[in-house]
């Protein structure tokens, strides 16, 4: 490849260099909400131990279930479609396994390996009717949403008798399992959760898939305009399909999780967890109309979140408060995120 | 020479509507043929048909003198047909080199694990660009920072690097001011030049004159009139589009109330 001469640094290209790089990366406004909103609590801690190991421990517990499952959130979305059944599905995962373990007698490997695929069966199910009817997806996964909450208090009370499912500590595997994904490890004495590790390396593999493969590039593109992806050759409805897919098997993965941790599940479990991680998403400089958007903006906007709840009490203030000021969070973030955005472009829309 | 792309007697029906009866098209290799047609008169249909989105109900469709039997756009394609939508052809938020290898992508790496070879794409797009005399500040710049025919002429130089033998262009010009349609004329008649048959589909007789090498008219779903570019006028190609006798009878009717 000597032939190909490599095209001249183009004079025409101010060089802007790496602030206007670092302006125009949609996570921007979320990263420096999350620089101020730390050392907001930080300056207004009483306990003194929020910017602490003991303190991030804490609120990175908080942030890691919300930043699994919104980093998927977050892909769909720039993939230009929602998904309301994520929260629901955490629970309805989590009783499953408890289901199989206590009443069936499965062992815990067996049991996850369902639940993965039945996850995996209703994210296909979700795609494959937006995609066939052509509704919108906040419908079609409102529907699901609900469908689920009832199929979660009805069968579990059928099945056990109560709206909870307990005694998954006694199944086969249950040791193993835990260690991989509910268990904890140690900085300094203090326990950082293993679903931590997780979230980060999500992020991570999230990233490199959305801006170094092809499959990441098709996300943008079918959010971005489907009929122009399509006409380029981009199979779209695969694409959405499988990214609502991905998102049911990130929600599974956090069912899994709190299923071992708290060695059963309340059928009550995640609802309403899906505007979390929605706001993850929005947060981090997701567009809600889709084409644009990142996992590290996802991830910064679900660490938001954690130091909220975490700081909100350490700040000693009434705790109530705390979706309210979630909600003042989330209108500014996507405020100043547009505005940056805009800017970065420079001039043009 | 077999014809890049041939229809015979095409007659397409949506339930009970006629969208277009005995059609027939020749494109010849490394030419422009362009239909013109007015609103309603069954471009799009006949695009749509041409670009493997709908199948013709009788007719002969043939590509390079074989029967051309497409399912999608994506088959299309694969046999070298390539359409430009007007609007639909890029994805605004995208980078130039994003948009241009869409569907395309070069990739790198072993096995299942393989990932974009960004800079090379980037380098193949910022040469193929100026090959076609597109000279770009920045592919890295969203595709909607550009104006709409820089973004039209990025969407054809795209597929004549990815061996476009048939160029459909749909109204390519129609959304944009002089100076641009004439940026996008240009770079029509340097895919030609580089041996892409094309097809330009416009209801502005003016743009396709000026690099037209056959003209065929088509009007209420039937093609009423061709002409070869060496025995007709742009007036007589603008009288004709326009319904000849309906405009005197309109220019007739106007001089009337404007007295």
């Amino acid at each position: 490849m000597t032939s190909v001469a490599t095209p001249q640094k183009d004079e025409r290209v101010k060089n802007a260099g790496l602030i206007v790089k670092i302006l125009r990366r949609p996570e921007f406004g979320a990263f420096l909400g999350a620089i101020a909103i730390f050392i907001l609590f930080a300056t207004t801690d009483t306990t003194g131990n929020f910017a602490n190991l003991g303190g991030i421990a804490g609120w990175t517990d908080i942030a890691a279930p919300i930043g699994i499952v919104g980093i998927a959130v977050a892909l769909l979305m720039i993939g230009g479609e929602f998904d309301l059944s994520s929260g629901v599905l955490v629970g309805t995962t989590g009783l499953l396994i408890g289901m199989l373990v206590t009443n069936v007698g499965l062992d815990i490997w067996s049991s996850i390996a369902i639940a993965l695929v039945f996850a995996a069966g209703i994210g296909f199910v979700n795609g494959y009717v937006v995609i066939k009817t052509k509704l919108p997806s906040f419908i079609v996964t409102l529907a699901t949403f609900f469908v689920l909450k009832g199929a979660n208090f009805a069968f579990t009370k059928f099945v056990t008798g109560s709206v909870r499912v307990s005694g998954t500590d006694k199944a086969a595997g249950f040791k193993d399992a835990a260690k991989i994904f509910a268990s904890t490890f140690g900085a300094q004495g203090q326990a950082f959760q293993i679903s931590v590790v997780w979230w980060i390396v999500i992020t991570l593999i999230a990233t490199f898939v959305l801006t170094r493969t092809r499959f990441g590039n098709w996300i943008y593109a079918v959010g971005g305009d489907a009929n122009a992806a399509r006409n380029a050759g981009v199979p779209v409805d695969r694409t959405k399909i499988i990214l609502f897919i991905i998102t049911s098997l990130a929600s599974a993965l956090v069912g899994i999780m709190f299923v071992l941790r708290l060695q059963g599940m309340q059928a009550g479990q995640g609802v309403g967890q899906e505007f979390y991680y929605i706001i993850a998403a929005a947060v981090g400089g997701t567009l809600l109309t889709g084409g644009a958007g990142s996992a590290i903006g996802a991830s910064i906007g679900a660490m938001i979140m954690g130091m909220a709840y975490i700081g909100i009490p350490y700040s000693a203030w009434d705790s109530d408060w705390t979706s309210t000021f979630l909600g003042i969070i989330l209108f500014t973030a996507v405020m100043i995120n547009t505005y940056i955005g805009r800017k970065a472009k420079g001039g043009k829309k | 020479m077999t014809n890049a792309l041939e229809l015979k007697d095409v007659e397409k029906t949506f339930g009970s509507v006629l969208a277009l009866r005995g059609v027939s098209l020749e494109v010849g290799p490394a030419s422009v043929t362009c239909v013109l047609g007015d609103n309603g008169a069954g471009k799009s249909t006949l695009i749509k048909i041409l670009s493997g989105v709908h199948k013709q109900s009788t007719g002969l469709f043939q590509v390079e003198g074989k029967d051309a039997v497409f399912e999608s756009p994506r088959d299309a394609l694969a046999n070298g047909i390539a359409t430009v939508f007007q609007d639909l052809a890029t994805i605004p938020l995208m980078s130039v080199w994003r948009n241009f290898f869409l569907g395309n992508e070069i990739r790198k790496g072993f096995g299942p694990f393989k990932w974009l070879d960004v800079n090379k794409m980037k380098e193949i797009a910022k040469q193929e660009l100026l090959a076609m005399g597109i000279d770009l500040r920045d592919t890295n710049q969203p595709i909607g920072t550009l104006s709409g025919g820089e973004r039209q002429a990025v969407a054809i130089a795209r597929a004549v690097h990815f061996g476009a033998k048939v160029l459909i262009l749909d109204e390519p010009t129609s959304a944009l001011g002089v100076r641009q349609s004439g940026i996008v004329l240009k770079y029509v008649l340097a895919a030609k030049d580089r041996g892409v048959a094309v097809v330009f589909i416009t209801h502005n007789p003016h743009h396709a004159y000026l690099v037209g090498d056959r003209f065929y008219l088509l009007n209420r779903g039937r093609m009423i009139a061709n002409f070869e570019r060496d025995n007709v006028h742009l007036e007589e190609l603008t009288k004709a589009m326009a319904g000849g006798a309906e405009l005197e009878a309109l220019t007739h009717e106007i001089s009337v109330v404007r007295k």
